[in-house]
């Protein structure tokens, strides 16, 4: 047993990490926000080459994965940096096509998925929107045992978070139909469970870094506010939450990995936990910001306004919870 | 990165499953706060060493199994899981024990830790004294130089199940004037039966005896049983601090099979539309895990050589938090029936969560109190400002 990331899983963090600092990364969420794409789809091609998208695209259609831990640490890192699109979906519908045995469709879409040409939406079962999907280059929409493909949406509605945009999926031809599909849905819904966890994750540790930072230079009473109990303790509880969350990050993974019954346990827990710290984080920066926290000129608001949906997306906590305890 | 377990931590799992399986008594030992509960734990501790069990981690010198940090986690996961009785030698085992290793001469090891590991001197800690808490450092019990040894003066209390303990530990002030109150500190062990030693137990919330406050009226301690430096009391005691706590103390064996339990109860008794209930018992279960997964990557990291320091505080919060809301949901699962103590006649089947809701409360308020732990998580790990003091 050895349960600690290797060095090469460690590098390619820093690596991700560098990369997205050095990226703009703020000023594509804005743009993407806004509805213009550009600056998001070439993060989305400089992620690709960095290895990103092929680590949740097998071999045999041009990837390297599936690497659930590998996706895991980057997805990790894509939280941390507020990276928008349909990251999460896309990989998930890789590993939804990889699965449902459509060799056809698994053929057109994976090796695009796997060099950063394709931005895939996927819409589970009972979900009314897709995410992005007026950037997306098709979505797979679930219903019940079967499976629809459409590029056709209803306007993007207005979102807490504006730089996730939702739409209705409209029309659609049908792809696939069966056992299969169910069996599929639910393999990419735990994938995409993880990888929400990571992501939620990466921004709750985002938003400590900075709050961190604020409240050693900020001065109230003449002293950092940081010097204040009431202060600190608050901050050593978001620490904590995100501390005691990525350990089951990280065990969902390597169930995921290894294909394990406990796979959807594992990662409704993971989500439910990294969901709650990462959301209770933003709530911590928002308070401890101040005012400066509720306005919207400073980068901060994009991570604080992500918080809440990813929390929810991919199955509210109590979705998740109910789900631990399924078995 | 990998949670799989080796062959030889499989089949060490294997044979402490069998062992435990074998000897665990039947019916639950009466309560070790207690005197007759104490002498039927001292026993279990002596039965545990016969084979070699009660200090799995420790040399085999001293009558342990030299088993790795991942081994000892296993040992306590299947401890826990078999519903075997609490540990009574835990104060001298966990956090004593390690004191010596790493500060102790060869001649204390030697002296003092086969009769540890066989429970037959049980060791308590004194280290808090009435105005002495949060702020230890401010201690004022002393320590007087004389012929061969020391003098020890003042009053200790909140001592666990000091008033059946044979021997105790604890920080005296051997230098009444330094320039910070960590200063002058000496690390001292001395017999609970000594001339000049009373022993006053003091109830706790649930009203049993075991806990007591210790006066100390110039009992005589030989040099040989100063640990480490005379003076550096502190440094000597820290070691200990982060071992309670940290790892040791609270493997995750014990909120596993909690949660395990309250998993259990649920199922049988739960309300299924009461999902506000059900979160909080997949809330707990998803503690107990985090807090398992969180110790073997520490395991991991100091398998490699890392040492734990404040972090250990995060682990101190994040365990007596999770216990306490493990106990509170039971309760509430329990209805009517979680009125009862343990020992009622109607008392519900999955027993012991009366008893354990009670001492679950003290957690966040013994070793080091989580306002405390906070305080350290904040200073030390994420780097804020120290608070003003004085
Ligand atoms: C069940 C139990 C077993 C124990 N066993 C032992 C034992 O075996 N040996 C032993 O030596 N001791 C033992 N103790 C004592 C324990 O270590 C002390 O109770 C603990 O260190 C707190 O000290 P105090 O009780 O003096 O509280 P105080 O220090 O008076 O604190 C009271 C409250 O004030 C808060 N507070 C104090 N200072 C600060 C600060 N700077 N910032 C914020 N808040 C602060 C505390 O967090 C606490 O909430 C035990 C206690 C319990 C409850």
């Amino acid at each position: 047993m050895r349960f600690l990331l290797t060095d090469e899983q460690r590098d390619f963090a820093r690596t991700l990490d560098a990369l997205l600092g050095a990226s703009g990364t703020p000023a594509a969420v804005r743009s993407w926000a806004a509805g213009d794409h550009k600056p998001g789809r070439d993060l989305w091609a400089r992620l690709a080459e960095a290895g990103v998208f092929a680590l949740a695209v097998p071999e045999e259609h041009g990837g390297l994965g599936p690497l659930p831990l590998e996706l895991t640490v980057a997805f990790i890192e894509l939280g941390r940096h507020a990276v928008p699109g349909p990251l999460v979906e896309t990989a998930a519908a890789a590993a939804f096509l990889h699965r449902m045995g459509d060799a056809e469709a698994a053929t057109a879409w994976l090796p695009r998925i796997a060099a950063g040409d394709a931005l895939v939406g996927l819409c589970p079962d009972g979900a009314p929107f897709a995410l992005d999907a007026d950037a997306t280059d098709t979505v797979l929409v679930v219903r019940d045992d079967t499976v629809c493909r459409t590029g056709t949406h209803g306007p993007v509605q207005p979102a807490l978070d504006p730089a996730r945009r939702l739409a209705r999926p409209l029309g659609g031809t049908v792809l696939a139909r069966g056992p299969a599909v169910t069996a599929a849905a639910r393999h990419a819904t735990d994938l995409a469970r993880l990888l929400t966890a990571a992501q939620a994750l990466g921004l709750g540790r985002a938003l400590l870094a900075g709050t961190v930072d604020h409240v050693g230079q900020r001065t109230q009473f003449g002293r950092a506010i940081g010097s204040f109990q009431a202060v600190k303790h608050r901050l050593a509880d978001t620490l904590i939450g995100l501390e005691f969350a990525q350990p089951l990050v990280y065990a969902a993974a390597l169930a995921l990995a290894a294909d394990a019954p406990s796979a959807g346990a594992e990662a409704a827990a993971a989500k439910a936990a990294a969901g709650e710290a990462g959301y209770a984080a933003a709530r911590t920066a928002l308070q401890l910001h101040g005012a400066v926290g509720y306005t919207d000129e400073p980068d901060l608001s994009l991570w604080i306004r992500k918080a809440r949906p990813l929390r929810d997306a991919w199955g509210t906590p109590a979705e998740c919870r109910a789900r631990v305890l399924a078995e | 990165m990998d949670l799989d377990a080796s062959a030889a931590d499989a089949a060490f799992r294997d044979e402490a499953r069998a062992w435990l399986a074998a000897h665990v008594p039947a019916r639950p030992l009466p309560s070790l706060e207690t005197r007759a509960g104490f002498a039927a734990h001292r026993d279990w501790e002596a039965e545990l060493a016969a084979d070699r069990w009660s200090v799995v981690s420790w040399p085999a010198e001293y009558g342990g199994r030299d088993a790795s940090l991942f081994q000892w986690l296993i040992f306590e996961e299947e401890y826990y899981a078999a519903g075997a009785p609490g540990r009574v030698g835990q104060n001298g085992i966990n956090l004593l024990a390690p004191t010596l290793f790493e500060h102790g001469t060869p001649e204390q090891c030697a002296r003092v830790l086969g009769p540890m590991a066989t429970g037959e001197v049980v060791w308590a800690q004194a280290w808090s004294e009435p105005e002495a808490g949060s702020d230890l450092a401010s201690l004022r019990a002393t320590a007087v130089r004389t012929a061969g040894g020391w003098h020890l003066r003042g009053q200790k209390t909140w001592s666990s199940r000091a008033a059946f303990a044979d021997r105790a530990f604890g920080l005296f002030r051997s230098q009444p004037d330094t320039p910070r109150p960590h200063q002058g500190l000496t690390y001292l062990m001395f017999p609970l039966d000594a001339p000049g030693v009373t022993v006053r137990p003091i109830g706790r919330l649930d009203g049993k005896p075991a806990f007591a406050e210790l006066f100390l009226d110039d009992v005589f301690v030989p040099d040989t049983d100063v640990i480490g430096e005379p003076g550096q009391g502190w440094r000597v005691a820290m070691s200990t601090a982060g071992n309670e706590r940290g790892l040791t103390l609270r493997s995750p064996g014990r909120f596993s099979a909690a949660a395990e339990r309250l998993t259990a109860l649920w199922r049988e008794t739960a309300d299924p539309a009461d999902t506000a209930l059900r979160d909080r018992v997949a809330d707990a279960v998803i503690g107990a895990r985090a807090y398992q997964l969180f110790t073997y990557a520490n395991a991991s990291r100091l398998a490699e050589g890392s040492s734990l320091g404040a972090e250990s505080s995060l682990n101190k919060v994040f365990w007596s938090e999770l216990d306490i809301a493990l106990h509170e949901t039971a309760l509430d699962l329990l209805g009517p029936y979680g009125a009862l103590a343990d020992d009622a006649d109607e008392a519900p089947a999955h027993g012991g969560w009366a008893d354990g809701w009670t001492f679950s409360l003290a957690g966040p308020v013994y070793a080091g109190t989580n306002e405390i732990q906070r305080n350290i998580i904040a200073e030390r790990l994420l780097g804020l400002p120290k608070e003003a003091r004085g």
